[in-house]
């Protein structure tokens, strides 16, 4: 997927005041996942939870050579056939390949968010062959030509009453249909789907190196579906997502489904250990892991930003964040949003494509509370911000402000004078500016009214 | 004990009563009050927005003002983060800055915290009898520094009841240069916020933070909310009665 994300200050306004439903959907949403978060983090020491996964991932990126080739060999015990991307262009031939290779025709999908990255869906459609998203939500905004929104929620932009009109105008459901009905109409339509697909496409939460296997969680049973009906299964697996040991999942499963939705754990869970065996009457013939790097491993040699890659792509950061809560994640113009997005993203694909998107926060730090792995999220998006500074990537007149701004505060005398002058300015000066930083503070805020004297000068003048 | 004031300029600016007060209700509780001069600004506009190389000179002429300070007390949750925690990044790697940093890191206090950490009172008097106070959190005071309990003592201490405000811990939408590099979005966040306030049943708000104050006021009234916005040291001189 190519990064639209230069406009991403333009179309988080154009999206507020074209479409104020979206930030009602999107609001309501992330603040029901964000408390229950919350619950089911009371629940569990969820603190040592949260440093025991830290440290578990740390120690994961820091020897991942080894646990790669680990990996690598476990899953061809387990006959799964295992492939290497080093980007999307790589990623896309393998699947193509696979595809080919077998005369596949169509094709359901799991949601995954590397494959939006990958740009799976229109590689497949090129060639003719048939995609199909069975995750209700993916379903819903495939039928929509759209992306995704939120990394667990695709279409948690959307409300009833828009999903309830284009059910109507697809399949004829009657404008008051409850969302059980409309579920019970994709259930079929998905159904037939999964019974006719020859290849099923799934991401994967996990891979554990010591027993190569493939972790799923999800909620709707259409995973299982697609990584068993099908006769060939493909995990598309970014780099970062392998576990050390079995053992590790104990925690990981429910720590990430707390962090996610607030459940326990996901109401299903496959762990997968390769194709059907020959005394087993279902699974796939074919079982292809594709190891994924696409940026990940430069991202992991950069001293600074590396713990990005502990993510486990829960999606808790943008439940929990005030600014991701006012558009969801399309005018972030990238596959990842919210506050892992704003990181994410430049890691990826690059700086220059994605200068505004570590300036998309108020730095409030709810974000890293919410995080399950603790990615300092805040500091590492002050980091993208000093680079984007270093690089000469930020505005020229912003540049200069802050060059006169660190002028005036460094001299007293600067910033005597600029206190007198801010109180010779005629009275509303501050509200009808050319200035364009107080223009656009003036624009929906009453202007700013200064103290009639400032506190040094009062000092000064012995009256405190 | 001896107290460093730094202002922090939107105090200074446009809180210039709460800085009175802070001083009136320091010495109040017997500490001796300077005003260290040449004080600027901490150099947190400058840090958020990237530019790092600006906001060390800012910091740099900041640890000379407060140098040999025995406390420094800020009126502000935002910029205290700034002095105690946003130092030592700035200077991570120049050692001899990074010593001077940590050494005013460990003597920086927001004003709440310093009245119940250091000087051990959590009690003002009764001068807020039957006011009802929406609390706003700085998200830099409540998420970098910790400092959630301290204001909420010192101002039930004194009388008052704080109204239950299922927001009162997000971010309002200030953020600093955030406010005005993404206006709209900052705007969603203050109205976000203010709609969960029950306006009927609140006296007023109060805040540490001059940013966060700045940025609701001026959305409360160009909404026409009534709702009065008061700073935390102007409220706490008041609950001494």
């Amino acid at each position: 997927m190519k990064a639209s994300a230069r406009r991403y200050p333009q179309e988080a306004a154009r999206l507020l005041r074209e479409h104020p439903e979206v930030r009602a959907s999107v609001t309501g949403a992330t603040l029901s996942f964000d408390s229950k978060r919350r619950q089911a983090y009371a629940e569990v020491e969820a603190e040592a939870w949260r440093r025991w996964a830290e440290g578990v991932k740390n120690h994961l990126l820091m020897n991942l050579d080894r646990y790669l080739l680990q990996a690598e060999e476990k899953l061809k015990q387990n006959s799964v056939q295992v492939h290497w991307a080093e980007d999307a262009v790589e990623a896309q031939r393998i699947v193509a390949e696979i595809a080919r290779k077998a005369g596949v025709r169509k094709v359901v999908k799991a949601k995954t968010m590397v494959s939006e990255e990958l740009g799976i869906n229109p590689l497949l459609e090129g060639m003719g062959l048939e995609v199909l998203e069975t995750d209700l939500g993916e379903y819903i905004i495939q039928l929509l030509h759209q992306p995704p929104s939120h990394i667990v929620g695709p279409a948690i932009h959307l409300n009833l009453e828009q999903i309830r009109r284009l059910f109507h105008e697809r399949f004829q459901t009657p404008l008051e249909a409850s969302p059980e009905e409309l579920a019970a109409v994709a259930r079929k339509l998905l159904r037939d789907g999964f019974l006719q697909a020859d290849m099923g496409i799934s991401g994967g939460n996990f891979v554990v190196a010591e027993t190569g296997t493939l972790a799923l969680i999800e909620n709707e049973g259409n995973i299982r579906l697609v990584t068993s009906a099908p006769r060939i299964h493909v995990a598309l697996v970014g780099l970062e997502k392998l576990l050390p040991r079995f053992s590790d999942l104990s925690v990981f499963l429910s720590l990430t489904a707390r962090a996610a939705t607030g459940q326990r754990l996901g109401t299903f869970v496959s762990l997968i250990q390769g194709p059907k065996k020959p005394d087993e009457p279902d699974g796939p013939q074919e079982v292809h892991v594709v190891f994924v790097d696409n940026g990940r491993s430069s991202l992991l040699a950069d001293p600074e930003a590396w713990e990005t890659l502990r993510c486990v792509r829960c999606a808790a950061c943008l439940n929990a964040c005030p600014v991701y809560r006012q558009t969801g994640g399309h005018p972030y113009g990238y596959v990842y949003s919210g506050p892992i997005g704003a990181i994410l993203s430049p890691g990826l694909v690059g700086l220059e494509e994605t200068t505004p998107l570590p300036y998309a926060s108020s730095l409030c730090g709810a974000c890293f509370q919410a995080c399950p792995v603790r990615i300092p999220i805040p500091r590492l998006l002050l980091t993208w911000r000093n680079r984007a500074v270093e690089q000469g990537l930020t505005p020229k007149l912003e540049a200069a402000a802050i060059q006169a701004y660190a002028l005036a505060m460094t001299n007293p005398r600067v910033y005597r004078l600029a206190t007198k002058a801010l109180r010779l300015l005629p009275e509303k000066a501050l509200d009808n500016t050319v200035l364009p930083v107080l223009k656009a503070w003036t624009e929906g805020r009453a202007g700013l009214t200064p103290s009639p004297k400032s506190f040094q000068q009062m000092w000064e003048a012995g009256e405190v | 004990m001896k107290v460093a004031l730094f202002i922090t300029c939107l105090a200074d600016q446009f809180f210039a009563d709460a800085g009175v007060a802070a001083v009136r209700l320091l010495r109040h509780l017997g500490c001796t009050v300077e005003f260290p001069s040449g004080q600027t600004c901490c150099g947190q506009p400058a840090y958020n927005a990237g530019y790092w190389a600006q906001a060390r000179q800012v910091a740099d002429h900041t640890l000379d003002v407060l140098e040999g300070a025995e406390y420094v007390v800020l009126p502000s949750g935002s910029c205290t983060a700034m002095l105690r925690n946003f130092y030592l990044e700035l200077y991570r790697d120049r050692p001899k800055m990074f010593n001077r940093a940590n050494a005013l890191s460990r003597k920086t206090y927001e004003l709440a915290e310093f009245i119940v950490k250091v000087l051990g009172v959590s009690q003002l008097g009764q001068g807020l009898l039957g006011k009802r106070i929406a609390y706003h959190h700085g998200c830099h005071a409540l998420r970098e520094l910790g400092i959630k309990q301290e204001p909420l003592t010192l101002l039930r201490g004194s009388g008052a009841e704080l109204v239950d405000w299922v927001a009162a811990e997000e971010c309002c939408g200030f953020g600093g240069l955030f406010s005005v590099k993404l206006p709209e979005v900052a705007l969603g966040m203050a109205d976000r916020k203010l709609s969960t306030l029950p306006l009927g049943q609140i006296d007023f708000l109060t805040s540490a933070d001059g940013g966060c104050m700045l940025h609701l006021m001026g959305r409360i009234r160009n909404q026409n909310l009534s709702l009065p916005v008061r700073p935390l040291a102007t409220v706490l001189w008041e609950a001494v009665g």
